[in-house]
Formats: C-alpha cells, sequence, structure tokens
C-alpha cells in the first residue's frame, strides 16, 4: 500500500494527504492507497502546491493490517521524515 | 573586519525586499514551485527532509560578537534553540518557516550578514584559513583578499550562472589550514625571491562523486591581476563546462579533461586580453581593503599560564594555539562533545561564545572548516577566564584535532540529498574512542563522515574516511584511509566492502588501537598509515567482519 507525502509550503513540515483530501502532520490520519488509487491521487495532490510542495508517493508497511508505518526500500528515510532527526539532541525532534 | 559601505547596505536591503516580494507571490500562488525554487536557492533557502534550511554565509569564517548574538536570537526566536555550523564556515538552521525567512534576513541585514550566494551555481563564500590575522606561521594575511573577491563575485552578472558551483579559497600561511587543493580555485599566498607576495593559483580541485587534486597554473601571480586573473579562469569554465551533464560540470572536470597545460594557455589568451583593463586593483583599494584587518597591537608579552588544573591542562595542550604577537594566543572552540552533534551550538552558548569574544577576543570569532569556532586573539592573561567560561558554557572540550573532534555532514537526519546518517556514526565513534581512551592516546587523527557522496563532510580528505551507502534499504560504510586535508593534501582510498553502521565505531578504534602498536617515536597517524601502508589498518577494520 502507498500514501502520497510532501512538504507544507508555509514552513515545510512533513505532511501526508488523508482520505478526505486533506494535508494532515500525522501519518495515522494518511489514506492507504493501493497502485491504482495512488497514481490518480498524486495526480491531484500535484496540483496543490500552494499548500504542498514535492508530492510523492511512499510505500507502507503491506504486512501489518492497517500499518501506518513507512514500508519500502525507503522505510528508514520516511521514518526520519516521520519522527524527526535519529542524533537524539532533544532540539532536534520533529514534534518540537 | 569588513564594514559595509552604503552600497553593501544597500545590495543587501534591495535583495531583501525582492526576495520579500517573492515569498509573497509564492504563497498566494502568483509563484510555482518551480518558479519559486531558483528564487529561494540565490537567497540560501533549501527544503529538506523536514523542513526549510537557511544558510547563511559568514565571510572568510570571521564575524563578531554582535553577529553572534544575532545568530544566536535567530535561532532562539526562529528555530529550536540552536544553529548548525558547516564544512564551509557557514552556519545552517533547520527549522525555519518560509513565512518567518524573510524578518530572518532583516535581522541579519542589521549585523551586516546576509544568505546571498550560499547556494546555486555562482561563486560561493569565499573561505580563508581560520587561523588568518592571527597564525604564526602566517606570511600575509589572506582575508583582504578574500574580502576582494567577496565583492567582486557578490552578484557578479557574468558568473550567476556557471555550469556548477564554485568554491574559492584563500591561504596565507606556510601550513595550508585553507584547503587550497581541493578547491575549484585555490590561491596561496608566497612570496618570490624579490621579496615580493602574489598568489600560487591552483584550479580544478573538488571531492564530490569525483574527487581531484587541484592543479599548479600559476606560480606567481602578481596581487593587482588578482581579478583579471580570475575573470580569465571563471571565463573559460563558463564557456566550456559540461552544462549537459550535473555530474561532470565542475571545474575540475573541465580541467582534467583539457589537461591543466592547455586550460592555462586558454586562460591565458583570455587573461591578454583584459589584464590590464579595469579589474587591475589599485594600491589604494588593497591598502583600503586591509585597513579593515588590523591585527591586534603587540601586548604585555605574559607567557602562557602553567596550571596544575588538569582538565584546563588538557584543554590548554590540545585548544591553544600559538600566536603571530608575543603574549597573545588562539583559542579552539570545540563544538564536539562526546556522543554530540559535530557543528551544533545552542542559543544560550553563541550568547556565551560572544560575550567571552566581546569581553576577552577583541571581539573576533571564526568558524572553521572542521566546524569548530576560534577565538583568535585572546591575551594569555585572559586565557583561564575564557577557559571558565566555556566549561560554564559546556563548551570546554578538550579535544581538538583529535580523533573525536570528527567532521561529520548532516546526512540523513536531515539532508534531502543523503542516502545513509551520518551524525549518530559520529557520536557512536567519539562515545567509543573516549571510552577506550583512545582519542587522547593515538594524538593527531582527522575523522571525517559522509552521508553520501557530494562530500559535504570532506571525507575524502580524511585521515579516516567513512561514507555512507545505501543498499535496498540498508545503510552501509565504506571506509577510506588516507586522505588528508592541507599541504600534503591526498583522496583517501576506499580499503575494502562496506561496514553496518553498528560495526564501524569498533572498527576505527581497532584501526587506532593498530596504529599505536606499530607507530614509530612521536608518529602521527598518518605518517605511520604513509610508512607502512594500509595492510594493517584494513585487517584491524575488517577483523570483525
Amino acid at each position: 500500500m502507498k500514501t502520497v507525502t510532501a512538504n507544507r509550503l508555509t514552513d515545510g513540515r512533513v505532511i501526508y494527504r488523508t482520505a478526505t483530501g486533506q494535508w494532515s502532520t500525522d501519518l495515522a490520519e494518511a489514506a492507504r492507497l493501493d497502485e491504482d488509487q495512488a497514481d490518480a491521487t498524486l495526480e491531484i495532490a500535484s496540483d496543490e502546491s500552494h499548500i504542498a510542495v514535492g508530492a510523492y508517493l511512499i510505500d507502507l508497511e503491506d504486512d501489518v493490517p492497517g500499518s501506518h508505518r513507512p514500508g519500502g526500500q525507503k522505510w528508514r528515510r520516511e521514518g526520519i521524515r516521520l519522527t524527526g532527526p535519529t542524533t537524539g539532541s532533544t532540539h532536534t525532534q520533529a514534534t518540537a | 573586519m569588513y564594514k559595509y559601505d552604503s552600497y553593501d547596505h544597500a545590495m543587501v536591503a534591495d535583495r531583501i525586499a525582492e526576495f520579500r516580494d517573492q515569498v509573497e507571490r509564492r504563497l498566494d500562488g502568483r509563484l510555482t514551485e518551480d518558479q519559486f525554487k531558483p528564487l529561494r536557492l540565490m537567497n540560501g533557502v533549501y527544503l529538506q527532509l523536514h523542513a526549510y534550511m537557511l544558510r547563511v554565509a559568514i565571510p572568510y569564517g570571521t564575524f563578531n560578537s554582535a553577529q553572534m548574538r544575532t545568530l544566536a536570537g535567530i535561532a532562539r526566536d526562529y528555530d529550536r534553540g540552536y544553529g548548525h555550523f558547516t564544512t564551509r564556515t557557514n552556519i545552517q538552521y533547520n527549522w525555519p518557516a518560509l513565512v518567518d525567512i524573510p524578518d530572518i534576513l532583516d535581522r541579519l541585514a542589521a549585523v551586516e550578514m546576509h544568505a546571498i550566494q550560499t547556494s546555486g551555481n555562482c561563486i560561493r563564500n569565499v573561505t580563508a584559513d581560520p587561523f588568518a590575522g592571527a597564525a604564526a606561521d602566517e606570511l600575509e594575511d589572506g582575508r583582504p583578499w578574500a574580502e576582494i573577491v567577496r565583492q567582486w563575485s557578490s552578484f557578479h552578472p557574468e558568473f550567476t550562472f556557471l555550469p556548477r558551483k564554485f568554491k574559492i579559497a584563500v591561504n596565507g600561511a606556510k601550513a595550508d589550514r585553507a584547503g587550497i587543493r581541493v578547491h575549484d580555485i585555490g590561491l596561496q599566498i608566497v612570496r618570490n625571491e624579490a621579496g615580493t607576495t602574489g598568489f600560487e593559483v591552483w584550479v580544478g580541485g573538488g571531492q564530490g562523486r569525483t574527487p581531484r587534486l587541484a592543479q599548479l597554473i600559476n606560480p606567481f601571480l602578481a596581487p593587482e591581476d588578482l581579478l583579471s586573473y580570475l575573470t580569465a579562469c571563471l571565463r573559460v569554465y563558463n564557456q566550456h563546462g559540461r552544462r549537459d551533464n550535473l555530474y561532470k560540470a565542475r571545474i575540475k572536470i573541465l580541467v582534467e579533461a583539457l589537461g591543466a597545460e592547455e586550460y592555462s594557455r586558454q586562460v591565458e589568451d583570455e587573461w591578454a586580453v583584459i589584464r590590464d583593463g579595469e579589474l587591475k586593483l589599485p594600491a589604494e583599494e588593497i591598502a583600503r581593503i586591509r585597513s579593515f584587518f588590523d591585527q591586534p597591537k603587540a601586548v604585555e608579552p605574559t607567557p602562557v599560564p602553567v596550571t596544575e588544573n588538569r582538565a584546563f591542562a588538557r584543554w590548554l595542550d590540545r585548544n591553544r594555539r600559538d600566536h603571530a604577537v608575543d603574549g597573545l594566543s588562539s583559542l579552539v572552540i570545540s563544538l564536539k562533545p562526546i556522543g554530540g552533534t559535530p557543528g551544533d551550538i545552542t542559543d544560550t552558548q553563541m550568547d556565551a561564545v560572544a560575550d567571552l569574544a566581546e569581553r576577552f577576543g577583541f571581539d573576533e570569532i571564526r568558524a572553521t572548516p572542521d566546524q569548530n569556532l576560534i577565538l583568535p586573539h585572546v591575551r594569555n592573561e585572559d586565557i583561564e577566564a575564557v577557559w571558565n567560561g566555556l566549561v560554564d558554557a559546556g563548551l570546554a572540550v578538550a579535544n581538538a584535532g583529535l580523533a573525536t573532534d570528527i567532521v561529520a555532514c548532516p546526512g540523513l537526519d536531515y539532508c534531502n540529498l543523503a542516502n545513509a546518517r551520518s551524525i549518530p556514526i559520529a557520536q557512536a565513534i567519539s562515545s567509543l574512542l573516549e571510552e577506550k581512551g583512545l582519542s587522547e592516546k593515538a594524538g593527531d587523527v582527522t575523522i571525517k563522515i559522509d552521508g553520501c557522496i557530494n562530500a559535504c563532510g570532506h571525507h575524502h580528505v580524511a585521515h579516516i574516511g567513512v561514507l555512507g551507502v545505501d543498499k535496498r534499504g540498508e545503510e552501509f560504510y565504506q571506509i577510506t584511509l588516507g586522505g588528508a586535508f592541507g599541504a600534503d593534501a591526498a583522496i583517501g582510498s576506499i580499503i575494502g566492502k562496506g561496514l553496518a553502521g553498528e560495526d564501524v565505531p569498533a572498527a576505527i578504534a581497532r584501526a587506532l588501537e593498530t596504529y599505536l602498536d606499530i607507530r614509530a617515536d612521536n608518529e602521527r597517524f598518518i605518517d605511520t598509515l604513509r610508512r607502512v601502508g594500509s595492510d594493517a589498518f584494513k585487517e584491524a577494520i575488517y577483523a570483525d567482519a
């Protein structure tokens, strides 16, 4: 399964496309999309560059039903985008 | 240090007003991202993994306490209370909102700073020996020349859209602390037989995907001809550089393809046309720029303190450097706490450094290519007070030049281009080497880490380089040995297959233990490696693989 992610225009924060066509900073709210839905959703999302910059598709874990964890070969990169730098410094956390 | 004139102030103010308008038009949809991206990059604004990143220029690494306090205030008010010093002596903010950046630029302009030309295919921030104007081994302060180049290259209409970015360094000391041979153009100040100073001109160095050492194309360039000669160098590159291939667009590829001799011939042809024109530097202008860079006057030659305080003594031993003026010292402020993030500094630490520079350091601070800071001029009688201030600020780390003084790019924790993480590897190496007592025992060793082949962390020129690569979603780290940054510059060699990240710290520890076992008296790591070759080190690194 896939979902659409981007960076928010105003502040660059990581956002995900929801099932209702909104954008959320919470991956749990992201739409889980099959291959056909994914391409169509990305096309729509890419037209919203006044909100979301550089929209692209990411993989979600397939082996856990309902999972909203990044999967595929880019799982680490997308995991870092989701939860912030892994450097352990309190001043760097994505949710700060 | 250099002070803006009315033209400088107007130029920066105009650019901020222009960028403020561009941001507004982007936010209200009049500009698309494709239209806006090159405009924001020209103002140092990147979009990274989590947020925008703003890169602020610190020309040739020199700044003052007012500027440092402004950087601290920006970190506090617009970021997350910290900044990150880079290998190009800039500072980066990792979390600013786009809507705030014009206001940040206004704050910077108030203290004569900006973010112009910190990105894009233009001439970037000129770098210099971070000890320039202070070093005991200096022939001449390179910063006036760096400032002349900065003024010439700022908004230069002919060189704003080069085939690729372009980096120039100036070094005025016998030891090369500016990395002359790993820059697009390196200017080494030399003295000829007549006793006149001029420049060796080295061209075509660089790191990244295709690391190359620069080649000498002019053994003595008269100072007044500096700008005309640089113009000729840039023109040949601008005309023939590979705009068709991003990976072959740097000048190092052109110089290699043409050969240094042919490249030099073309430069000479171009130079012959322009050398006696308007770019010839008037002596009075050189003197005017030099007047901004006066060295502190001679002081009472108080000796360097002798102490029985072991922590202070250790810090003096590692972080103090001799100064050209008797009674003064240069002090390195390490931004490499054990297990910390190389180059990071909090807003309160920035304020503390500003206070120390103002009280004890002739109001000067330097940023270094090693991601550290320097107070270049401190009276010897004030050294202990500075150290106490650094202890209070958590900045008295006694490891300048040691293996724990690790350089690391931001890597996959921040950077959009990275394939693997750098900072956690640096943290783990630092912690392990300190735990084993190897850092101090091994003495001068450079370890530099990159999360991709672009090599912002300079792994190619480290004694021990670490390059992160991605293999089907897993991080692996290639080790290089034998690189060097400076007069004995060398590109390190990859010694074998990549290691898993968790295996890298122990592998490097074993390499240092091997060095300690086989070194001759007082032999540095790099000298032992050059003497015996890499086999013993390779065996140690892969001992557990």
